[in-house]
């Protein structure tokens, strides 16, 4: 068998264990299998790219035995930091660790359009050099922007960057990176100087960053699985420059996978991607907001805590800052030593709780949350006006009431939990702060509201000692 | 030595759209639960570009080419390695319920 029959047999493999991957993956019952077999498809890909040694080029034989190894380095490398880093990131880190290694996709993708690029002797029509083009620039904004998604979750960029005019601003850049691009193919015919597909690339990756900066935190989810399309996009495309189906298939299949997510994951927040991308959060909104009436009233912890124990329905509403507190496993501590007393408890879960759709789901059940306690949005949003206690722990957006009736507020229309609408409503949070997208919450200025002030784990573990001594006193 | 596959542009746009078709089947229908998990594990896939950025290195000729492609094949390496483990990861939390339900 010659090594490029080997290698199609081993694209053909992979594409398919890819996809049967992905299918299984799609299932709560069968997702584990599904990564592993995945899995063996990429390892399997990956072993038989070394067969690529049997078929390279005249001019590059003579390089070839630096090439391995420069490969083997480049792997060992990659994988073991890889391997490294996605080991010991906390769950809650889990969105940036996402974004991270989706930029180097992309960026891997732009490297094989850079090198197609830069080989003088290729012979190639019209056709391929348009789609490495593509390709390149698609991935390097792919790069940039997802590194500028990971600072900006991980905490290494606050706040958003905007200028006057930032839109002309980057609509001249892209058009700028489009024209040379259009420039190096029908002008150079792919054989233009270094110089020039080096600027190429470097104001694809200015417009990345350019696109990011922008955006505010709170749209980082559907950004990132907007880039995580693109780097699929790229990905497809320099494989068929490269002519490997393999890529191409798994390529497309993530680029239209990851629309789609995008799309499901914009609606849920009641946006439209391209509102997410061009006009953002605005920082003005305070001036529009108009006074809030009402004041905001504390609550001892003890206090709740024993409030919840005598409730017959209770329904929690957790928030990123439920797991940023690390508090999931003591608030299903609490949440136990409640149905005990014989409470019923829910939760509720909000499509963009936590920072990814599902991400609270995870983040729950690594609590140890039984699945039957946990409910999406509509399907318990009937249930607040019969709850005694609707407790809301480390939310903020998702339960902001002027997202119902606000016109002006800038998170109007996006629906939220109507905890507002149970009998009496607590607040766990860290202070008097606002939620992620800067608007100030009406929720916490209501009359049958009371905040409870502190780290959201303190909190949590005072809860359970007050129904412990309760419950210990019988 | 060139690949004995010659995908035509047409044959491409075949390949490309059953692609498609095939990732807006396999997301469709996915409760909201394992859209992070789901957004994890495409990732992980697309990080079969590491296969085309070793192309690319075994083929390099220059200094600058073995630079790219160097910087490809690790760039990709990490894409493939670490969205398998965080996919991972994020899966194995979703066994004990799986068995509680079953």
């Amino acid at each position: 068998m010659s090594p490029q029959l080997l290698i199609d047999i081993s694209a053909l493999l992979a594409s398919f264990l890819f996809i049967y991957g992905l299918k299984r993956m799609s299932s709560p019952v069968t997702a584990r299998s599904g990564i592993v077999v995945a899995g063996w498809g990429m390892a399997i890909a990956t072993l038989a790219a070394f067969l690529y040694y049997f078929g390279v080029s005249e001019a590059a034989k003579p390089h070839l035995t630096v090439n391995t190894a420069l490969a083997v380095i480049a792997l060992t490398v990659g994988v073991s930091w890889a391997w490294w880093s996605g080991k010991k990131v906390a769950m809650t880190s889990m969105p940036q660790m996402v974004a991270l290694y989706n930029g180097m996709g992309g960026g891997a993708a732009a490297a094989i359009g850079a090198v197609e690029l830069l080989k003088t002797g290729g012979h190639h029509g019209p056709l391929p050099l348009v789609v490495t083009i593509i390709g390149s620039l698609i991935g390097a904004i792919s790069l940039a922007g997802s590194l500028i998604a990971w600072a900006k979750l991980d905490g290494r960029i606050n706040g958003t960057w905007r200028i006057k005019g930032q839109q002309l601003l980057n609509g001249t850049v892209f058009l700028a990176t489009l024209a040379l691009g259009l420039v190096i193919v029908f002008g150079y015919h792919g054989h233009a100087p270094a110089a020039l597909t080096g600027l190429f690339f470097a104001l694809a990756l200015v417009f990345g960053v350019l696109m990011t900066m922008p955006i505010g935190g709170a749209d980082m989810p559907v950004v990132i699985s907007l880039y995580n399309a693109f780097t699929g996009l790229a990905v497809g495309f320099e494989g068929y420059v490269l002519q490997n189906p393999a890529l191409m298939i798994a390529g497309m299949v993530v680029g239209s996978a990851g629309t789609l997510l995008t799309l499901l994951m914009a609606k849920a927040m009641n946006r439209s991607v391209a509102n997410v991308i061009f006009s953002n959060f605005g920082p003005s909104s305070d001036e529009v907001q108009g006074e809030i009436k009402g004041s905001q009233k504390p609550a001892e912890a003890g206090d709740a805590a024993i409030n919840m124990r005598y409730a017959s329905k209770v329904i929690i509403a957790p928030g990123y800052g439920l797991a940023v507190a690390q508090a999931q496993h003591k608030l299903f501590e609490f949440v136990k030593l409640l149905t005990d007393a014989g409470v019923e408890v829910k939760f509720a879960i909000h499509p963009v709780a936590g920072r990814m759709p599902g991400h609270m789901n995870v983040l729950l059940a690594e609590a140890g949350v039984p699945y039957d306690m946990i409910y999406d949005m509509e399907d318990v949003n009937g249930e607040f006006k019969e709850a005694d206690v609707a407790i809301v722990i480390g939310a903020n957006d998702t339960v902001n009431p002027a997202a119902r009736t606000n016109k002006s507020s800038p998170i109007y229309g996006m629906p939220i939990l109507n905890v507002d609408q149970a009998k009496q409503v607590y607040v766990v949070k860290r202070g008097q702060g606002k939620g992620y997208s800067g608007v100030e919450n009406e929720l916490f200025f209501a009359d049958n509201c009371n905040l409870v002030y502190g780290d959201a784990q303190k909190v949590m573990v005072a809860m359970i000692q007050a129904v412990k001594s309760l419950d210990g006193g019988h | 030595m060139e690949p004995t596959t010659v995908i035509t542009g047409f044959v491409a746009l075949y390949i490309f759209m059953l692609a498609a078709f095939t990732g807006y089947e396999i997301i469709g229908r996915v409760p909201a639960i394992l859209h992070t998990p789901l957004m994890s594990g495409s990732n992980f896939v697309h990080g079969i570009v590491v296969v085309g950025a070793m192309y690319a290195l075994l083929n390099a000729t220059t200094v600058l080419e073995q630079a790219i492609g160097f910087f490809g094949v690790l760039l990709g390496a990490g894409n493939a390695a670490g969205g398998y483990v965080v996919t991972e990861r994020m899966l194995e939390m979703f066994k004990p319920s799986d068995k509680k339900k079953s």
